[in-house]
């Protein structure tokens, strides 16, 4: 029964590797005892193209050394008193349960971390949207100037943030420009000395400084806004302004459930602002960001486990504030 | 394609909207000459928010004496002096930050081109097993939040293998950016599948197949990543500033920041020298972006963000 598909099978061997087109085998054929038509082991277990896996295999092993073997680590370690020892070294790290998760808790440094990156994304995420979302409709509807324009919004993006801090702080020294112009108006203590004030001066400074990024989002998810919309819109007597709420907002609005994840999730990892800025978090550690101090609990202090909880309980965070923003801004539809 | 397009300014579709013939036609999506007035205004109040920065930037580093003032924002040539350069330069080796700097970012650039390549070819362009799981692992990768990663990596790459201080412990968290991966894999799924099969029965091996067809089709594709995977690396703070603690090592980004956070305090001009060594680090990114600007085009990008 199954003599003519072994022929065939056997007549060219070479071709079944790459038989796209050709009708495969049915499944009862495959299991026959006779040497029935079978795929070669290889095909079975790797697909068409074995070298397909080849080809993919450095970057795999990427993703597995560096994300998913040192993302168990980090919920192993957060369980654990771990601490540094010599490479090689036998040494014996208590196992301490929940305890490092107890302490983050109750640690008025990581609290007020977590108070601090809060105020920040109150500020920082909903100015991003707004902002960006404004500028590259702009951007997208101008005729004249358009790729000096383009630049001149992403080159903040592209600038290291460690360049840029050096501005901003002779910027808002307290003998600054900024206070200069504002004279009597200058707040005391000075923006980046005042407890009040150096938390939103960093929200602005990174929403200023990733803007463009936004920007770039945005004008990808205006090309896909159809034009004939705006023209119905205007046929039914919408303005301007209507129909950038009525057509564009909403035209837009899974690149707007982007750039709220991405913002927010940047905004979590908040770390170069404030360790330069602010001298490490100051005054008094108004400006402390829950990364700045893993760094100081983890690495200056030797105690990675804790700081691998600081870390889970900040994602976590996140993750629960990505899933609202989701619910609210993502729409059921 | 559309990237070229939005790259050209769009002439087709910008051309209605100057709108001088037909004026009965399409009034409704046009701006009324106080609103594109009022759009001109807010773009260009934006671009002076975005680059004064820049130019102060320069301004500073150039003047001799610190002058915050008004005035001290236009170039005074009483005030002028490179003297900066040579403040910092004495404090923070500037060549070897700089070759540093090369170094991280020029193996990242590396492995991202040649792996990258190849994982964006298979996922494109081959079938086997796994392709659809790969695929979803590298839209994953990028919203793992690094701060998770931080503390182990540091352990296992500076504590466990004893690659603190070394360009290799700099380099392999960043080794592969996964999305120079999609967009390698969005350029390639644009290649029409009868070039590869008639090159396969031509009888071109697949490595072949890859370098001497696909690739010169997606040469822009190429320019995109290293683009914008020369950013990251080249403007990374973290990571370089916890493995590397011998200044010699250090890329210019960290030995810039370890001077305003240590040392700005004890010299004549903190802010000018300061300056002066921000304006050696952003100038080889904010050149490199002017020139290829047309290649860092949103639906590339965002279309590798998105997936």
């Amino acid at each position: 029964m199954s003599n003519s598909t072994a022929d065939l099978a056997g007549s060219r061997p070479s071709r079944a590797g790459q038989a796209d087109a050709a009708p495969r085998p049915r499944g009862g054929r495959v299991g026959s005892p006779g040497g029935g038509y079978k795929h070669p082991l290889n095909i079975r277990i790797f697909g068409r193209n074995p070298l397909g896996w080849l080809f993919s295999a450095p970057y795999l092993v990427f993703v597995i050394a560096i994300f998913a073997y040192p993302l168990g680590f980090a919920v192993y370690m957060s369980f654990y008193d771990y601490f540094f020892a010599a490479p090689g070294a036998q040494v014996n790290r208590p196992f301490v349960g929940l305890d490092n998760y107890a302490q983050v808790f109750t640690d008025p440094d990581v609290l007020q971390s977590f108070g601090n990156v809060g105020v920040f994304l109150v500020i920082n995420v909903p100015l991003t949207v707004v902002l960006s979302l404004v500028l590259a409709s702009a951007l997208n509807a101008v005729v004249h100037f358009r790729a000096f324009l383009r630049v001149s919004y992403y080159v903040p993006y592209v600038t290291a943030s460690v360049a840029v801090v050096g501005v901003w702080l002779f910027l808002f020294s307290s003998h600054g420009l900024v206070n200069q112009i504002l004279g009597p108006l200058a707040p005391h203590p000075s923006w980046l000395s005042n407890e009040v004030l150096a938390m939103p001066v960093i929200a602005l400074f990174v929403t200023w400084k990733q803007l463009g990024f936004y920007i770039l989002l945005y004008l990808a998810a205006l090309q896909n806004v159809p034009k004939e919309l705006y023209e119905s819109a205007a046929t039914d007597g919408a303005g301007k302004v209507r129909s950038f709420f009525s057509v564009t907002v909403p035209g837009v609005r899974p690149a707007t459930v982007l750039v709220l994840l991405l913002s927010t999730v940047i905004g979590a990892n908040l770390f170069t602002e404030p360790y330069l800025l602010t001298g490490g978090g100051g005054p008094n550690g108004a400006s402390a960001s829950p990364v700045l101090v893993m760094y100081q609990q983890g690495i200056e202090q030797g105690h990675p486990g804790y700081a691998a909880a600081i870390g889970i309980v900040l994602v976590v965070f996140v993750l629960i504030i990505a899933f609202l923003q989701n619910r609210f801004a993502g729409g059921r539809d | 394609m559309t990237a070229q397009e939005l790259a050209g300014g769009r002439p087709e579709a910008s051309a209605p909207r100057t709108g001088r013939r037909g004026p009965a036609r399409r009034t409704g999506t046009e701006l009324s000459r106080g609103q594109a007035v009022l759009r001109g205004v807010v773009l260009t109040i934006g671009a002076i928010v975005f680059l004064f920065p820049f130019y102060y930037m320069v301004i500073g580093s150039l003047q001799t004496e610190p002058d915050t003032t008004v005035a001290g924002a236009f170039p005074n040539p009483a005030n002028l002096t490179g003297e900066n350069y040579v403040a910092i330069n004495s404090r923070i080796n500037l060549l070897s930050g700089l070759v540093n700097s090369g170094i991280f970012t020029g193996g990242v650039l590396l492995c991202t081109v040649v792996f990258g390549v190849l994982a964006g070819y298979s996922l494109a362009v081959l079938q086997w097993r796994g392709r659809g799981v790969t695929f979803a692992l590298a839209l994953l990768v990028q919203v793992v939040p690094f701060q998770l990663l931080l503390i182990p990596l540091y352990v296992l790459i500076a504590r466990n293998y004893g690659l603190a201080d070394n360009y290799l412990g700099m380099i392999l968290p960043f080794a592969i950016n996964s999305t120079a991966v999609i967009i390698f894999r969005q350029y390639f799924l644009q290649v029409p599948k009868e070039l590869f099969d008639a090159a396969r029965i031509d009888g071109a091996g697949e490595l072949r197949l890859l370098w001497r067809v696909a690739l010169p089709l997606v040469r822009p594709a190429l320019v995109t990543v290293v683009l914008l995977t020369f950013i990251g690396p080249w403007n990374e703070f973290l990571w370089p500033f916890l493995i590397t603690k011998e200044a010699s090592m250090q890329p210019l980004a960290v030995s810039l920041a370890n001077y305003i956070s240590n040392v700005a305090s004890s010299t004549a001009n903190p802010f000018g020298a300061t300056l002066a060594g921000a304006v050696v680090l952003a100038a080889p990114v904010v050149i490199l972006f002017i020139v290829f600007q047309r290649y860092f085009i949103a639906t590339d990008i965002g279309s590798g963000v998105k997936g």
